[in-house]
């Protein structure tokens, strides 16, 4: 058998298709690297062995009996805890819901299942999706593939830890603040936050609702636009999906950039570290000679976007996290860890009475003016590129202990959220051996044209090669 | 910007230690002096931004459809008794 580990979902698909390997073969190797490698990552909380070779197996026979395939059949994928699975513990990393049984799929689980897409298990991640690092797991932090001894980012730390380590070829995701895109600059990997609305978030466990994003991470631009095209569309049970059809975002994918429009928001430059800044440049450069033009925008209210979100994101949390009732599902409310607390806290007071209007209302209207900046922005340009993050990945431990520290880390993440429009992690280098991301922005439902500009700039680049030693 | 911490956890039906109660409640003060910057943001003129999709009022036909049978809908309960969720008493026996 090959090294899988050199594999994309492009090539798994194909060497399906072509029958040189079967369902089944695939799904034994990834889930015995997955195991094999569980104890020293700590990327899955639970691996669903049985139901991957039955999914295979279901596969197989397709195959053998000549019926259409989608370019997911057969694929082994990991689930972030956060995905409801009929039948398979979802315990969104915290004590709370350890032993919680969901008794249905959440939609893009059920889109996934029809697909054919073989699930290797569920993710590790911070607790509720609380936190920038995933150290806020309750069943231990994931290990940085690229450095054991550092951070995968968060909260999609188990999904970025087992896409990155190849113990699955795609892993879903979500993203509230920067939770997909900081995990993927952190692990060379590609992340979408599709626009707000594209992909269904029932059956998610919800953070903070009118933030929460559904994406996902794979190695390649090409990968993660194939399974955008399984996942996004209206669902009729989250009223907040859009009506408008979703693109097909493989087709025209090699399209390149001549004449697109790229615009640098110099708020994101002007505190950057000089490494880190010359490793962005040097991408857009790059794109600039595939015939994309640049130049230096402004977003006015980039500045107040940590504390904005600050706000509105823990009043949500709390609202959300009041169901926790020990009484029809899950554990008691002891049972949240100290993060969960902590912002419980934050958004009760934030929303009780007297002091709604300074914050929560107030964090609303500046909302809306950073989503204006954005709006205007993509008057003159077509894309935004911008950091991901500061720094590369830091030290497990590093900013456990400072709380505000941790929430600094995702500076350059939720204004996005908050402005709703879509953004697309790419990987752009390595900093002494540990990966670096940029973001690429667009305008509401532009994913299409995200991929065509982060295709054309990884064709030239390839960092997806430079593969993590682990083993 | 002082929070009432042990007022803001009953709200939130939280119980907390007295370590806990301390530790948020400097960390807590932290976050808010961080956020408290947002004062300095005009906003006088400035609707709050309600929902970010713009859609409204998205229904559906109020049609049956299938759906959790009631055993799946309470297996995950603590306690369940006769087919219904079982919680505590919340009135005494005596009362009118």
């Amino acid at each position: 058998m090959m090294d899988i580990t050199d594999l994309t979902i492009k090539d798994a698909s194909s060497l399906l298709t072509s029958k040189e390997v079967k369902a089944e073969e695939l799904a034994k190797a990834f889930l015995e690297r997955t195991i094999s490698l569980n104890k020293k990552l700590n990327s899955f909380i639970t691996v669903t062995e049985d139901e991957a070779l039955e999914q295979a197996r279901k596969v197989d026979e397709l195959i053998a009996d000549k019926q259409p395939l989608s370019p997911l059949a057969g694929i082994p994928i990991g689930l972030k805890d956060l995905f409801s699975t009929k039948g398979t513990k979802t315990t969104a990393a915290s004590k709370v819901l350890e032993n919680y049984i969901p008794p249905y799929d959440a939609t893009v689980v059920t889109k996934l299942r029809d697909a054919n897409a073989v699930f290797i298990g569920k993710t590790n991640l911070d607790a509720f999706a609380h936190g920038s690092s995933g150290e806020n797991s309750d069943f231990g932090h994931t290990r940085n593939p690229y450095d054991l001894e550092r951070v995968p980012g968060g909260s999609s730390s188990g999904s970025a830890t087992s896409v990155a380590a190849s113990q699955v070829l795609a892993a879903t995701a979500t993203d509230t603040g920067g939770s997909i895109r900081l995990p993927a600059s952190f692990c060379n990997l590609v992340g979408i936050k599709p626009t707000y609305g594209r992909v269904s978030r029932y059956g998610i466990i919800a953070m903070a609702s009118s933030l929460d994003a559904i994406g996902h991470l794979t190695k390649t631009v090409y990968d993660n636009a194939l399974m955008l095209n399984v996942t996004a569309g209206k669902d009729e049970m989250d009223a907040t999906t859009s009506p408008n059809k979703p693109d097909d975002y493989v087709s025209e994918i090699e399209k390149g950039v001549d004449g697109v429009k790229i615009g640098l928001p110099k708020e994101y430059f002007k505190d950057l570290k000089g490494d880190v800044k010359d490793l962005i440049m040097k991408a857009v450069k790059k794109l600039e000679s595939l015939g994309a033009k640049v130049e230096e925008i402004s977003l006015p209210n980039t500045e107040y976007g940590i504390a904005t979100y600050y706000i509105i994101q823990p009043s949500e949390v709390s609202s959300n996290l009041a169901r926790y009732d020990g009484i029809r599902f899950g554990n008691r409310r002891t049972s949240f860890g100290a993060e969960a607390k902590r912002r419980i806290m934050l958004g009760t007071f934030t929303l009780s009475s007297g002091y709604y209007d300074a914050y929560y209302l107030k964090a609303m209207k500046v909302r809306r003016l950073m989503r204006e900046d954005f709006t205007k922005s993509f008057h003159e340009v077509d894309v935004i590129i911008a950091p991901t993050s500061p720094t590369p990945p830091f030290k497990i431990g590093e900013k456990m202990s400072d709380p505000l520290s941790m929430y600094l880390s995702d500076i350059f993440t939720p204004t996005i959220n908050l402005a709703g429009v879509p953004s697309l992690n790419v990987p752009c280098g390595f900093l002494d051996g540990l990966p670096m991301g940029m973001q690429i922005i667009g305008p509401d439902f532009s994913e299409k044209l995200l991929y065509q500009v982060g295709h054309a700039y990884e064709q030239e680049t390839k960092w997806y090669e430079k593969k993590p030693k682990i083993d | 910007m002082k929070i009432n911490i042990k007022h803001v956890a009953q709200l939130a039906n939280l119980k907390l230690t007295a370590e806990e109660e301390k530790t948020f409640e400097k960390q807590l003060g932290e976050v808010l002096e961080y956020v408290s910057q947002l004062d300095k943001v005009n906003t006088e003129k400035i609707e709050p931004i309600g929902h970010i999709t713009g859609l409204e009022n998205v229904g559906r036909e109020d049609v049956a459809a299938p759906s959790l049978t009631q055993e799946d809908a309470i297996g995950q309960a603590a306690k369940i008794h006769n087919g219904f969720v079982a919680v505590d008493a919340i009135f005494d026996e005596n009362d009118e």
